[in-house]
This record gives C-alpha cells, sequence and structure tokens, in this order.
C-alpha cells in the first residue's frame, strides 16, 4: 500500500497561501508603507527633506559612526577567527560565549552600560569632567555603543567558515614557506571572502541601523550627535510624517540592499560548496521528492 | 599553553591575534559590562528591591514579557508553516520569499516602528478596517506584540529550515511504508525531530523580544502602567537622573536574557545530539 510522502495538493496551496498571507501582513506592508509615506507629497518634497541640512548632517554622522565601528570589529573579526579556528587552546568554546555576550544585550542596556562608565555619574566621568572631554552625549559615546552593538557580526560569520574549510591549505602553504602575510592574502583571504564579506554586510547594516543604544547615549542634539534612526524619530514625533518617512526610506534601501547583497553572497558561497563536494550544479534535492507527490 | 599549541598547529600568529582579540574584548565589552556590574552592586540590594517592586516597573515587567511571550508563540505556529513552505515546496518567487525573511534582521527598529505605527493606527491601511471591527491595535499591547512578531520571525525561520533541509526523506517514506498517514507521519517522525530547534527558535525570538526597544517605542504609545515597557521604564529613568533605579532594572533585564541564553545553549546541545543520533 503506497501511502503519500507529501501533503495532498490542496494542504500544500493551504500551507503556501498562509505563510505568503502573513509574511505580506508582516513584512510586505510595513516595508511597502516606508515607501508610499515618502512619496505622499511628491518627489520634490522627498528630496527636499533629504536635502535639510539637519537630515545631512545626520547621515554624515551615521557614515562616519559606521566607517570606525565596520573596521574596527572586521579586524577583531579577523583576529579572532585565526586564533580560535586555526589554533586549539583551553578556554576556546568559553570565549565563543564572550563574543557573544553583545547579542544577548538589550540596545537600550548596552547605553546604559556607557553612560554608567563615561556618564557624570559614572566611573570615569569625574574625570573626564575635569579634563574637559566629552564622551557621553556626544559623538564618542555613538560610535563607542554603535560598536559595542555591531562587535559579535563579523566574528559570528567567519569562525565557523573558517572551520568548515580547515587548515590544511594554510599548512602547506607554511610547509611551502610562505610567511604569514602570504598565507592570509593568498590563502586565507580568498577561500573566505563570501562569508568576511556577508558578516561585513550584517555589521553595517547594524551600524547604520542601531536606535535604542544610539539614542541613549546620543543627548539628541540636532545637527550634531543625530544619527539617521535618532533623526526620524525627531521628525516623526513633530508629527512630519512625511519627512520622518523620507529620512526612513534611505535606512529601508540600505536594508533592501543587504538582503540583496546577503542573497548573492549566500548563492556564491552555495555554488562554491557544491562545487567542491559534488561537482558543478546539481539539481536541487528536494525536487524529485516535491514532483512524485503530486 | 605554548608549548600545547605548538604540538597542534605550525601556522603562525596565534599570540598576535589571541592577544588582541582578548584586548578588544575586554576593552569593547567586558570592562564596560563590569562598569554596570560593579554600579548596580554599589547601589546594593534596598535599591535594586525598591526600584523592581515599584508598581509602574512591576507593570512595565508584565507587559514585556506578556507581549514577548504572546509574540513568541505566534512565531512558533507561523514560522513553522513559512520554514515548512520555504523548505518543502516550489513555488514561483520563492527565493524572493526567502530572502524577504531576514528583513527585520536588516531593517532598523525604528523604520520598522514607525511602519508599524503608520500601518496600524486608526487611519492606517491595516488600522481601519481593524477598528470598524473594534479592535485597536496602535498603542495598545496588542500593538506591542505586533512589532515583537515583526522582530522575532527570523528567529524562528531560520533556526528551523537547516533542520528541515537536513531530515532524511527515507525516515518519512519508512513511516509511509509502513501505513502511516501523511498526517501520523508529519506528527509522530518530522515533528519530534525538529522539536528541539523549533523551542530554540521560539526561545530566541522570546529573548530578542525582551530588549526590544526601537520598533517597539512608537507602536506603544507609551502610557506608564498600561503600554510602557521595561527598556522605555529604564530610558525615562535615565532622563530623570535615576541612574539608580534605571540600573536596577537593567540588571534585572540582564539577569533574565542571560538565564535565557543558557538554556538556550543547552537546547542547541539537545539538538545537536539528536542531530548526531538520528
Amino acid at each position: 500500500m503506497a501511502r503519500p510522502t507529501t501533503e495532498p495538493v490542496a494542504v500544500r496551496l493551504l500551507l503556501i497561501a498562509a505563510a505568503l498571507a502573513f509574511l505580506a501582513l508582516f513584512l510586505v506592508m510595513p516595508l511597502a508603507i516606508v515607501f508610499q509615506q515618502a512619496l505622499e507629497k511628491g518627489l520634490s518634497a522627498y528630496v527636499a527633506a533629504i536635502r535639510e541640512p539637519d537630515a545631512l548632517s545626520a547621515l554624515r554622522l551615521t557614515l562616519l559612526t559606521a566607517a570606525i565601528a565596520v573596521p574596527a570589529n572586521l579586524l577583531f573579526g579577523l583576529a579572532a577567527s585565526w586564533a580560535i579556528a586555526r589554533f586549539d587552546f583551553p578556554g576556546r568554546s568559553f570565549l565563543l560565549t564572550l563574543i557573544d555576550l553583545p547579542f544577548a544585550i538589550s540596545p537600550v542596556i548596552s547605553g546604559v552600560v556607557f553612560i554608567l562608565l563615561f556618564g557624570r555619574q559614572g566611573w570615569l566621568g569625574p574625570w573626564l569632567d575635569a579634563h574637559d572631554v566629552k564622551v557621553v552625549f556626544a559623538v564618542p559615546g555613538i560610535v563607542l555603543a554603535t560598536v559595542f552593538v555591531t562587535f559579535p557580526f563579523v566574528a559570528r560569520e567567519l569562525i565557523p567558515v573558517m572551520q568548515a574549510q580547515g587548515r590544511d591549505e594554510e599548512e602547506a602553504a607554511v610547509v611551502l614557506g610562505a610567511s604569514g602575510w602570504q598565507i592570509f592574502w593568498r590563502v586565507t583571504l580568498p577561500n573566505v571572502k563570501w562569508g568576511l564579506l556577508y558578516g561585513v554586510i550584517l555589521c553595517n547594516a547594524r551600524a547604520m541601523g542601531e536606535f535604542g543604544a544610539v539614542s541613549v547615549v546620543s543627548g539628541h542634539i540636532r545637527g550634531l550627535t543625530n544619527t539617521l534612526p535618532l533623526h526620524v524619530e525627531i521628525l516623526y514625533n513633530e508629527y512630519q510624517f512625511q519627512a520622518a518617512f523620507a529620512v526612513a526610506s534611505l535606512l529601508a534601501l540600505l536594508a533592501i540592499v543587504t538582503l540583496v547583497a546577503k542573497s548573492v553572497v549566500e548563492w556564491r558561497e552555495g555554488a562554491i560548496g557544491r562545487e567542491a563536494v559534488e561537482g558543478p550544479e546539481p539539481p536541487p534535492a528536494s525536487f524529485e521528492r516535491v514532483e512524485s507527490g503530486a | 599553553m605554548m608549548h600545547f599549541q605548538k604540538r597542534h598547529s605550525v601556522l603562525p600568529g596565534f599570540g598576535l591575534t589571541l592577544g588582541f582579540s582578548l584586548f578588544y574584548l575586554c576593552l569593547v565589552v567586558l570592562i564596560p559590562l563590569a562598569a554596570l556590574a560593579l554600579k548596580a552592586a554599589s547601589y546594593g540590594w534596598g535599591a535594586w528591591w525598591n526600584a523592581t517592586t515599584a508598581p509602574r516597573v512591576l507593570a512595565s515587567y508584565r507587559l514585556t514579557f506578556g507581549a514577548s511571550l504572546a509574540a513568541a508563540l505566534v512565531n512558533a505556529v507561523f514560522g513553522l508553516v513559512v520554514a515548512w513552505v520555504l523548505v518543502r515546496y516550489r513555488f514561483p518567487g520563492r527565493r524572493i520569499v526567502d530572502a524577504l525573511v531576514d528583513l527585520p534582521f536588516a531593517l532598523p527598529t525604528a523604520v520598522a516602528g514607525i511602519a508599524l505605527t503608520s500601518l496600524y493606527a486608526e487611519t492606517g491601511w491595516l488600522g481601519r478596517p481593524l477598528a470598524t471591527l473594534g479592535l485597536k491595535v496602535a498603542f495598545t499591547p496588542i500593538g506591542v506584540g505586533v512589532a515583537l512578531v515583526f522582530i522575532g520571525l527570523p528567529f524562528v525561520v531560520r533556526t528551523l529550515q537547516p533542520v528541515l533541509e537536513a531530515l532524511d526523506p527515507e525516515v518519512e517514506e519508512a513511516a509511509a511504508s509502513l501505513g502511516a498517514s501523511r498526517l501520523e507521519a508529519v506528527r509522530r517522525v518530522v515533528l519530534p525531530a525538529i522539536a528541539p530547534a523549533w523551542l530554540t527558535g521560539v526561545a530566541l525570538a522570546f529573548a530578542r523580544a525582551l530588549g526590544e526597544y526601537g520598533s517597539v517605542v512608537f507602536i506603544s504609545g507609551n502610557m506608564p502602567m498600561k503600554t510602557e515597557i521595561a527598556p522605555l521604564v529604564i530610558m525615562t529613568k535615565l532622563e530623570q537622573y535615576d541612574y539608580a533605579g534605571a540600573t536596577a532594572i537593567a540588571v534585572t533585564l540582564l539577569v533574565a536574557s542571560f538565564l535565557l541564553l543558557g538554556a538556550i545553549n543547552l537546547l542547541q546541545a539537545w539538538s545537536a545530539r539528536r542531530g548526531a543520533v538520528e
């Protein structure tokens, strides 16, 4: 007696419809309304909202923050993944847990941490006051909070990729007389470039979009300590909805670019992985099963 | 330790990379967190107890934990359906839908917050029809739940997808050839196999929801005792320069997320063992 190994067509269609309806409601509509509201008053109002001086200075601060946070965490990610994926040492898995810590912490609390360190009532507050250095409610605080919340991204993507790659190729390079830098540039980097790029993309998206942590340490000074997400909040709370959505649409575009880049990277990674394991371009594994059940 | 390392690897750069990693980890993460712990300790138990048991704070905990749990349960159901459909069925646009699932990871939370608020406000695309049905979403606890569903969805889908993909079709074929109906096969073969990953995904969504701020503050309306989430109370206390109160609530939330993280790690270990056996 042959029993089916997939669901009847009606059930399948129903499940697909349910999934698509849920995603349309929770993902597509929020994305669509950003652009609809941004363009509600026409293109010229849209451009005006983005070219407004406070919006431009918020954009500059956002770019500056990402330009510091992403390379810093990239450097850390490379160093940490080399140490963790290429060497055995006691405490390795504990180190991995510590690297994950910022993911487990609420963005608001990440901000509080820096207030307690550098704020007026914080540990270093009196000393900073005496030397007239401003960290919190100024640009350094925003950068620090962003570095903190984006800390694990590159390392988290890179470590599993480097572990999967194994150390054979690098060891062969050592035997052939390559120096450390030569191994890194000629062997390791070409092997892990897609995973690395993916980590950088995610890190950058979070760095530019971070709201909670930055909101705590920013002080919300227009034109000085506002990043793009904070500028969106101010405009929205002032009932300038169209302008708020216009600025928000820049961040939504960034999100779309991030998703596209991520898909491309995954596709490239998948293609390389498939070629390595099974030769070029096999048909999708589940294709046969889906067909046979129809 | 150096000796230990030399035995296992001929590669250079161990001291440099581990040294830099530890230095950077301490500077960026551990020292700031230690500052929080020390500050909390310096305020003492009394301050912590007073701050955490104030009625307004207790109400915010109830909302934060309640809405996070409700959202995690909604995602448990729909996350499974979405993951199942994406892994098992082929339909036009599947790859785009698959990419879209990560939107909550990529879209800045503030943008999600104002978008959801506009959708569900009484004049919005969804708020207007819902209002005629007598259901108010924006500026109520339901709105908080909606934002947390948005934030948590990818955790459930992305945790389930690889496990569903790795599931050996032969097990289901065996169940079918032994006379199990499709429903029985799914219930008694597929669901037990994916249960650890499912629970992990739901727990991750719950943990993320506990600390969520940006997507919630706009849609919640922030009425004390009614729609004020715990992270927002921290924010308010900071603005009033009540650092002791803010620290107390922060520590409570932090301990809750660390406990949850510990539980999730155990779940994942269970999940990995399960995968190894089957």
